[in-house]
């Protein structure tokens, strides 16, 4: 290729054309003949996302972040750390907030699955979404699908009565606080420091609800 | 990840059955830990047995008064159980302080127990590490190891157990429920459930091999003032240096277990009888024998403080 077009590759390009080189040399041997692929177990899943059905049969390894992104071509949820500890890949099942990266797709065989695609559309912003831009609850925004995805399940978890770490009281019905709502927050780390910001789009959208 | 076969299983006893059948098996429930052990290949299961759907979901009252809470309840669905936070404020308390509330959601009861250390030299497959790899050697003994145990340890092995839950577990007297491969069942108390690592610290658990837990037990409810007191480099989603679980009552009489210092919750009950006197002479007994390296000396006088203002709080 001509080195001045190079930059017309895109950053996922460049990724794949890597990984495909770095595989290709994994299966020479070392007498320079290929060896033998690994069989690949497959195996079959269906679930609902964002109302849609899907039957799916896939590498039984195949976590739902990459099914979400790579399978169905939903790409607004993110991959961060690929092991639970950023948030990123929040999505909700069932009505409940998980890490996609921890959890195989074959794990949510009957699931239904909402990613911030289904959510809210550009035309027609989930209230949630609405106030992260009101209040400037992002700058790189690589976080943020995760980010609110967790903040619309926060607020339904406290609206339920769920108790956190520093809830005074086990037993009463817990208020929004902003200190409930960094405590809930806290399995989303946002590098660029929104923080305060997010807090205050939650607070705006929980004080609506109430 | 390496490649591997998937069933899923409908009842504990198919998962014990299937476990048996399959060569090189692992149960999968929540998946928050082994899926992250599978990616870095510190964990490599020819088959996955998903138990996700075997129906131990559910928190039951006893005959006897306590509860039995199904294998496959997760944490936040436990530590928000009514009874749980009414009469084992202790249980919920602990589950509270623990991960995030994405794990919190998909972790179960039965995986929390069985998590492995979060020791970074255990992680880390270029390091020396006798619980990944026995007989390799132990690079935390005289790496970084401010975070790791200071009792219980041996000198092949100084991870300690990452549980809050098992802590409030440990101090409620709960017991461990398990089905065989041939169908027997039986309940290990949790006090005899860990094994101390001595020179095969890669064998945690005295579960054998195939043998599935199905449920955990609690005694009927003591009454008390419930503390879980978890001290940690940040406010949230870490784990604990040291954390302390007290059950206290009125008289002064107690019990108290405490995490991130050994390879199990660490519980001693003749200490108890000291409880009484003061923090000092509880936890002189509590950690007598303690072998701490330089980096994590502090965590002696870390509990000591700790258990002091547990039960300062409890006074009050």
């Amino acid at each position: 290729m001509d080195e001045s077009n190079d930059y017309l590759f895109s950053r996922r390009e460049m990724l794949v054309s890597t990984t495909l080189a770095v595989t290709g040399l994994a299966l020479l041997n070392v007498t320079g003949a290929e060896a033998a692929p690994v069989p690949v177990s497959q195996a079959k899943v269906s679930f609902t996302v964002n109302g849609q059905p899907h039957q799916l049969e896939m590498d039984t390894r195949t976590t739902l972040l990459d099914t979400l992104r790579e399978h169905l071509h939903l790409t607004g949820t993110k991959k961060g750390c690929d092991h639970g500890q950023c948030g990123a890949c929040t999505v909700l099942v069932n009505g409940q907030r998980i890490n996609s990266c921890l959890s195989l797709a074959l794990q949510h065989q009957d699931d239904a699955i909402t990613t911030i695609e289904g959510l809210g559309t550009p035309d027609k912003l989930h209230p949630m979404q609405a106030a992260f831009i009101k209040h400037d609850g992002y700058q790189c925004g690589y976080c943020t699908p995760g980010q609110i995805c967790s903040a619309v399940a926060v607020l339904a978890e406290i609206k339920a009565g769920m108790p956190s770490h520093v809830s005074a009281s086990l037993l009463e019905q817990p208020q929004a606080t902003n200190m409930e709502l960094r405590e809930r927050m806290s399995g989303n780390i946002c590098r660029c420091g929104a923080y305060s910001n997010i807090a205050e789009a939650m607070s705006e959208v929980a004080g609506k609800d109430s | 990840m390496k490649t591997f076969t998937y069933e899923r299983v409908r009842t504990p006893a198919e998962a014990a059955a299937a476990a048996a059948r399959t060569p090189g098996s692992k149960f999968l429930a929540g998946g928050t830990n082994l899926l992250d052990l599978m990616k870095l290949e510190i964990e490599t299961p020819a088959h996955i047995i998903d138990v996700g759907k075997v129906g131990l979901d559910k928190i039951e009252p006893t005959p006897a008064g306590g509860l039995r809470i199904g294998a496959l309840v997760t944490n936040t669905d436990l530590a928000n159980h009514l009874p749980v936070r009414r009469d084992y404020g202790l249980l919920s308390r602990a589950l509270l302080a623990g991960a995030t509330g994405q794990l919190r959601n998909k972790a179960t009861t039965a995986g929390n127990l069985l998590q492995r250390t979060r020791c970074p030299y255990f992680y880390d497959t270029n390091q020396r590490c006798n619980k990944r790899v026995p007989g390799s050697g132990c690079a935390a003994i005289a790496g970084f190891s401010r975070q790791l145990g200071v009792i219980g340890t041996s000198n092949a092995c100084i991870a300690t157990h990452p549980s809050d839950m098992a802590v409030a577990m440990r101090a409620l007297d709960a017991g461990v429920e398990t089905v065989k491969a041939n169908g027997t069942t039986r309940t290990i108390p949790l006090a005899q459930f860990y094994r101390l690592p001595g020179q095969t610290p890669h064998l945690e658990t005295i579960l054998e091999k195939n043998e599935l837990i199905t449920a955990v037990l609690l005694p009927p409810p003591v009454g008390g003032v419930h503390i879980y007191q978890k001290v940690r480099d940040r406010a949230s989603y870490a784990f604990a240096l040291i954390s302390v679980g007290a059950i206290v009552q009125k008289d002064g009489t107690g019990r108290i277990a405490v995490g991130g210092v050994a390879p199990q919750p660490w519980r001693v009950e003749t200490a108890e009888q000291l409880l009484p006197a003061g923090a000092k002479e509880f936890t002189a007994q509590l950690l007598q024998g303690a072998r701490p390296t330089k980096e994590n000396a502090f965590k002696l006088a870390l509990v000591e403080n700790t258990v002091a203002a547990v039960l300062n709080e409890a006074r009050h």
